[in-house]
This record gives C-alpha cells, structure tokens and sequence, in this order.
C-alpha cells in the first residue's frame, strides 16, 4: 500500500493554493510515496529507548533578552511587495471560498 | 438578519447549556515574541516590521525570554502545571494577516496545562463560587491587521481588496483555554463575564499585559453548545469571535443560548461554525462554517529549541506572583467593610486598580468607589470604553475629592468639573477656576437669594413660620436653582429656618 494517495495530494495542495493537473497529481503521488517510504524506514531502526530528534543540535532554551531592535524601512519593505497603498500591503481580496 | 429567539427562562427549562472560553492576551513586552520589533500599539502601519516577522527568506527566530516568563507566570496563578519540556510547532495555513503562511504556536505540548479560576458569582441563593477549569495556556504569536477596502457593507464580503498592516504579527500571545464548563445552567452567561473579569485581573495583577479588551489585548471566543439535560451528550457548540468587552460575553453567550435554543426547539441541527458577535446590535451572525479546511498540519518548528524550564526557576516565579486576586479581594473588602457584591462589582467594573490607586492619591475608598463605578462608569458606558481608558487620572479624582472635601465644590459641581477635565481642560482645580465652578459659601450672598425666595413663595415662608419645618424644601430648591446649583443646600437650609424664625 503506498504512504500517500492522489486524494492526499489533491487535499495538501487545495490546503497550499497549488494547482496541480491532472497529470502532476499522479506524479507527485508517485514521487512523495517514494520519499514517504524512504522516511518511515527509520521508524524501522528506532527503538523505543531513542526519543524523537527534535533538533540537530541539542540544546533547549535559546532566549534573547526583550530588547527592541531597530524593524526596517517601511518605504523599502513596501518597495518589494506587488502592491501597496497607504503604508500597507495591499492584497487581493481574501476569502472567495466562503 | 436576527434570528428567532426564545425566552430565556424557557432555554433554562429546556437545556442545558456547556460553555468553554479560548482568551488571547497579548503580552506588554517591549519587542515581538521571535524578533526585536517594538510592539507600540498605534504605530505607524508597518513600521514595526523586519525580515522575520515578515517571514522573510533565510531569516530566523529567537524566542523573547521576557515572554516565556510571563507565559509560565501565568500559569502558575492559574494553578497550572508547567511542562519541563515542550516545543514550539507550526500552525500552517494561508491567509494574508500571516505572512509566513504558517503561525508559530504550540500544538500537543503546551508550556502550561490543567488548572483552574475560581470566580464568584451572585446567585438567587446568595454568592456562589465556581471552579472553571484551564485545559491549557500556550505561547504563540499574534497575526497582522487587515483593513478591508471596497464592497458595500465594509465586512469582508464583497470587498475588493484588503490592506495589511503586520506591525501586530508577531507580538507574543498567550491563548488560555477552558476545559468545558458544566453546571452552570442560567449562570452561564454569568460565569462566562466572571471568569473573564478574573482572568483579566489575574493578568493586570501580574502585570504582564495592559488587557485592554477595546485594544485588543485581551480577546475573548466563546464555545456554547446545548444539551437536553446534564447527563446528555454534548450538543454541537457554535464558536463566537470578536466578542471584545466583559459586557459582551455576558450579551454574547445569552443571546447564543437563545438563539440555539430556538433552533433546537424546531428541530432544526445546530451548525458547527465560527459566529461573529456585533456589539452595537447585540447579535451574532454567521462566519465560517467549520470544515476539512481547517487542518493545520501542525509540526514541530525546526528553527526553534525547545523550552525547558527548570524546576528551580519555575519555583523562583511562584515565589515571586503576587497576592492572588481571590485573597486580594478578600483582605480589601474586610479593609473597606464591603460586602462580596459590592466587590464584585468593583471588580466586574475592571475598577479595582482604579480604585486603589486614588485610594493612594489619598481619597478614602467609599468616595473612590462611588466615583468610579458611579459617574466615571457611566460616562465609559457613554462613550463606549473601558473605565480605564477614560481621560482621567486616579490622581484627578482623588483631587476632585479633595475639592469637595474641602467644601469648594458639591457633587453637581463635581460632575461639571469631571466634564472639564474629560474635555482636556487640564487638572481639576484648574477647571474650577476657569469654569467658576465653586460653593457659594458667602452667606450675604445666599441670604439675598433666600430673601427673594421667600418673597415668592410666602405661604411656603408662613408654613415654616408656624413650625412646619418641612415645608422649608420648596425654598431651599428655588435658592438651589437661583444660585445655579452652587450653594451648599444643608447651609442654605439652616439659613431659611433661622430667617424664618426656626
Ligand atoms: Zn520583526
């Protein structure tokens, strides 16, 4: 049985706002379920006594004082956005799925 | 656009109502949760921004230490376990108020979990204390602003565009979560306004947010779901947002009860949705219908560690919370020889630091009281604020009660001084002066004023002549009016009896 159907797929990317064809829902499907397999091999090795990895290195908490530092320029920050008006990005209207 | 209700008191006969509240409360730190932008409110749009909050290719988080301090105090004075271990995750969805397309939050890990606020409410059988119960309290971060141009009604449908302001994304949020609260039947709404009105103290207490629920500081959604009775299983519960006042909770979860009911009663399936409460028509309207759409995906986030608070700091800040507001409540009310009502409303008012500081300021705590939760309330209520938003200081007032005090002004002068220094007229005793606004004390004064009242009304001054003191209230009035509210009206009194031979 493979680790991912094509309904998953179409459901991850209706979740994303991709749009995928026909033929790319099939592909992708394929292609995940070997990367989902590849993966779940490990869940093979790990014993119970080995917690999870959660992080590369193991360190917890990693805290920066509460201190302001300087936010950007809000001319350049809008420079870069498709639109803007009024000091805000301005986007396209949201929600059409309701 | 309103929906068939039914009578209250028939909801109560008929259901059982279950409760649960999710509350937002945006920390007062200086800088945003994962970054160093500052957190003003009001600021300029989009000045408070950088690559990370505004999810930014290649640029990282670090979590504000201030802020998982506040997070593990609150919990503490919500009487919550605090995990020795727990980790941020990804909550993922699209919108634009989220500029990374996920929101860094806390999934099955939260920082605090199961503990509980006992809140007082009044009952026909006297005060009654009931235990809500917190499922949960976890970090996350709160998301941008969008203003929504275009379209007719100035909602979201219909309109044509929005603009996004993510000067907000990203300031440290601390969402607490009820279990579902059982038993409470037509306290319901009660018990809601309570608990939020005791959450919000606890908060102002530790001093770790401004909850300011006009704001938005503090925001409150309210889960409701009926049941034929207590021992049904649960009925499906409508979740209300944007519910931003104590006064709307109360409104909000009443006219849910009501509204569900009425559907119930016809046979018709209550909706599992998102509703939006509207405060001016005091009803609420249809969102998002809950759905498959709403999977997050949630995982682990792989650019943060994990917190690990260690016994000995968790220790360190539950030395340190201050005086619960339950034993706070408790010792000032034997301090003011009040009783648990009048506390209550004190405190439902969100009057009680108001009260103490003027209380500091050096007026006694009746006259405190009575202007905050009398005067001063109502003009909030006017005005559509929070007592604490009002344009007046805790030192004003207990200035103002010092004018009276010391016999310059009455009540009624009061009031006009406190129009004054609403409008921005400056302190209290320079809007006496300037307004001239101050006891006629000058007897002379009075004297003549009373003489031509007499004059005017002389089977009024006959009646007091031949011993019928009571009759002295009709002059004492026309004196009043004469001198435009600014006598004393007990000197005024004294003043026509002795004239009058009494
Ligand atoms: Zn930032």
């Amino acid at each position: 049985m493979s680790a991912i159907s094509r309904d998953d797929v179409a459901h991850l990317a209706s979740l994303a706002r991709i749009e995928l064809t026909e033929q790319e829902l099939n592909d992708y499907a394929g292609q995940l379920d070997v990367i989902l397999t590849a993966v779940a091999s490990i869940s093979e090795v790990a014993a119970d006594d080995i917690p999870p990895t959660t992080h590369a290195v193991p360190v917890v908490n990693v805290f920066r004082d509460d201190v302001v530092t300087p936010s950007l320029d809000r001319d350049s920050v809008l420079d870069h956005a498709p639109a803007a008006e009024d000091g805000r990005f301005r986007v396209p209207r949201i929600l059409d799925e309701e | 656009m309103s929906a068939p209700l039914i009578d209250f008191d028939e909801v109560i006969a008929n259901f059982d109502p279950v409760l649960g509240l999710e509350v937002h409360v945006e920390l007062g730190t200086a800088s945003k949760m994962f970054c160093g932008c500052a957190t003003e409110f009001g600021a300029d749009p989009n000045t408070q921004v950088c690559p990370t909050c505004l999810g930014l290719p290649g640029s990282l988080p670090v979590v504000n230490g201030t802020a998982v301090e506040s997070a593990i105090r609150i919990g503490l004075a919500l009487n919550c376990s605090i995990a020795s271990w727990c980790r941020f995750a990804r909550k993922n969805y699209f919108y634009p108020d989220m500029p990374k397309n996920f929101q860094t939050s806390q999934y099955d890990e939260p920082i605090c979990y199961e503990g509980y606020l006992d809140v007082d409410v009044e009952t026909d059988e006297g005060t009654r204390t009931f235990r809500v119960e917190i499922e949960r309290a976890h970090m996350e971060e709160d998301t941008g602003k969008s203003l929504h141009v275009g379209g007719s009604t100035g909602r979201i449908h219909g309109a044509d565009f929005s603009l996004v302001d993510y000067n907000r994304a990203g300031i440290p949020l601390i969402e607490i979560v009820t279990k579902p609260v059982e038993g409470a039947g037509k306290y319901a709404p009660e018990v809601a306004k309570a608990y939020v009105g005791a959450l919000r103290e606890l908060l102002r207490g530790l001093g770790v947010s401004d909850v300011k629920m006009e704001q938005g500081s503090l925001r409150c959604d309210v889960n409701l779901s009926l049941r034929a009775s207590a021992d049904a299983p649960l009925g499906t519960r409508t979740e209300t947002k944007n519910v931003n006042s104590l006064r709307s909770v109360e409104r909000a979860i009443r006219y849910e009860m009501q509204r569900q009911a009425a559907l119930l009663t016809d046979g018709t399936a209550i909706i599992q949705e998102t509703r939006h409460w509207h405060e001016d028509t005091g009803v609420t309207t249809s969102g998002r219908v809950k759905s498959d759409a709403e999977d997050y995906r949630y995982f682990p986030e792989p650019d943060l560690v994990p917190v690990a608070p260690s016994a000995e700091w968790i220790e360190q800040l539950r030395a340190q919370l201050p005086e619960p507001p339950a034993e706070r409540s408790k010792r000032l009310r034997e301090e003011w020889g009040i009783s648990e009502k009048e506390m209550q409303s004190v405190i439902n008012a969100g009057a009680l630091d108001l009260v103490l500081a003027t209380i500091a300021e050096g007026a006694d705590p009746a006259a405190s009281r009575k202007w905050w939760l009398g005067e001063l309330a109502r003009r909030a209520n006017d005005e559509g604020v929070e007592l604490e938003s009002l344009a007046i200081t805790a030192k004003q007032v207990a200035d103002l009660e010092g004018l009276v005090q010391s016999g310059r002004l009455n009540d009624k002068l009061a009031r006009q001084v406190i129009d004054g220094v609403l409008a921005g007229e400056g302190e209290p005793a320079a809007v006496a002066d300037s307004r001239g606004l101050q006891i006629v004390s000058d007897d002379s004064a009075l004297l003549e004023a009373i003489k031509a009242a007499i004059e005017a009304d002389p089977d009024a001054a006959q009646k007091i002549r031949d011993g019928k003191v009571a009759a002295a209230g009709a002059l004492v009035g026309s004196v009043m009016k004469a001198t435009k509210g600014q006598a004393d009206a007990a000197r005024v009194r004294e003043l026509v009896l002795q004239e009058l031979g009494q």
